[in-house]
């Protein structure tokens, strides 16, 4: 990949097949201690102790069209070769917590690309669950949630493509005020 | 700055379309693009986004975009495939987010599917 925000577009769809009706998901940035943080938190059907440690291998996968899986594993190697972490928690029937560190000042370092395009991407695509979308720079955050959105929208759908568009916009300001 | 205010104004003028679009009872044009790691990886962010930018400038109706998994050719992806009813469906291959505008163009807005990007001609 990349642009780290297509590791976040891709590993937000296992969610999204899990049946999540929420998730979250979180950007922290310390420019300080050249960290950067990717978490992405959900509430779908989790997985089993013994699925969690076959999803970090490239051979697994929930798919039945192909016997490869390489979305997590690709995540994590992106993380690691930075000299920084990846983690994977897990409960059936609660949720799945998955966190990469990555260390910013590794020459290994992916950019995070276009995360606003993204965020547009998965809640548009799948209006009818929720999303929270958490930035955080060093001591500013800004926080991004599809059900205040969709209490202006009425039914109105977040597919429709000036909302998709006034989303985005709205999405690459709120970056920019970080700094 | 974008407000909250301006959105709901664009939910105002959203409505009104919408209600026109119900009222016609038009079966629609379905347009799919893979969006498994694969087609990330190859590309299918900014292939959907021009789709839906495309769409969205030419005010075309009864178009739906929306995703799916692997479609099982991962060498020729980015995908996109296009459902008209009554149609046999055409399926797309290796698009850049120029293609995907031509392909609104001409195939969605005047019905002629732009057969040197199709699956058919690219694999001869």
């Amino acid at each position: 990949m990349r642009e780290l925000s297509l590791n976040i577009l891709d590993i937000a769809q296992n969610s999204i097949v899990a049946g999540a009706t929420l998730t979250e998901i979180v950007i922290n940035e310390n420019t300080k201690d050249h960290t950067l943080l990717i978490g992405i938190y959900d509430n779908g059907s989790g997985m089993t102790e013994e699925q969690v440690k076959s999803v970090i291998d490239p051979f697994y996968t929930t798919r039945t069209t192909r016997k490869v899986g390489m979305g997590i594993p690709l995540f994590k190697m992106s993380a690691e070769q930075t000299g920084g972490t990846f983690t994977i928690q897990s409960q059936k029937g609660v949720g799945t917590k998955i966190e990469a560190m990555f260390k910013t000042d590794s020459i290994d370092f992916t950019p995070l690309g276009d995360v606003s395009s993204t965020i547009v991407t998965i809640v548009s695509m799948n209006c009818d669950k929720e999303f929270l979308y958490k930035r955080v720079l060093d001591d500013k955050e800004f926080i991004f949630e599809t059900v205040e959105i969709k209490k202006i929208l009425g039914g109105v759908p977040l597919s429709e493509p000036s909302v998709m568009s006034w989303i985005e916009e709205y999405l690459n300001e709120q970056t920019k005020e970080l700094g | 700055m974008k407000s909250l205010e301006e959105l709901l104004a664009i939910k105002e003028k959203a409505q009104a379309q919408l209600a026109a679009r119900d009222s016609d009872g038009n079966d629609g044009i379905r347009v799919v693009v893979g969006m498994a790691t694969c087609g990330i990886a190859a590309g299918a962010r900014p292939v959907l986004k021009s789709l839906v930018d495309e769409i969205a400038k030419r005010n075309v109706q009864h178009v739906s975009v929306t995703q799916t998994g692997c479609i099982g050719m991962c060498q020729y992806e980015p995908i996109v495939e296009v459902f008209e009813p009554g149609k046999e469906k055409v399926t797309y291959v290796q698009m850049t987010a120029e293609k995907a505008a031509k392909v609104v163009s001409e195939h969605l807005v005047n019905g002629k599917p732009v057969v040197e990007y199709t699956v058919g001609a690219v694999t001869k």
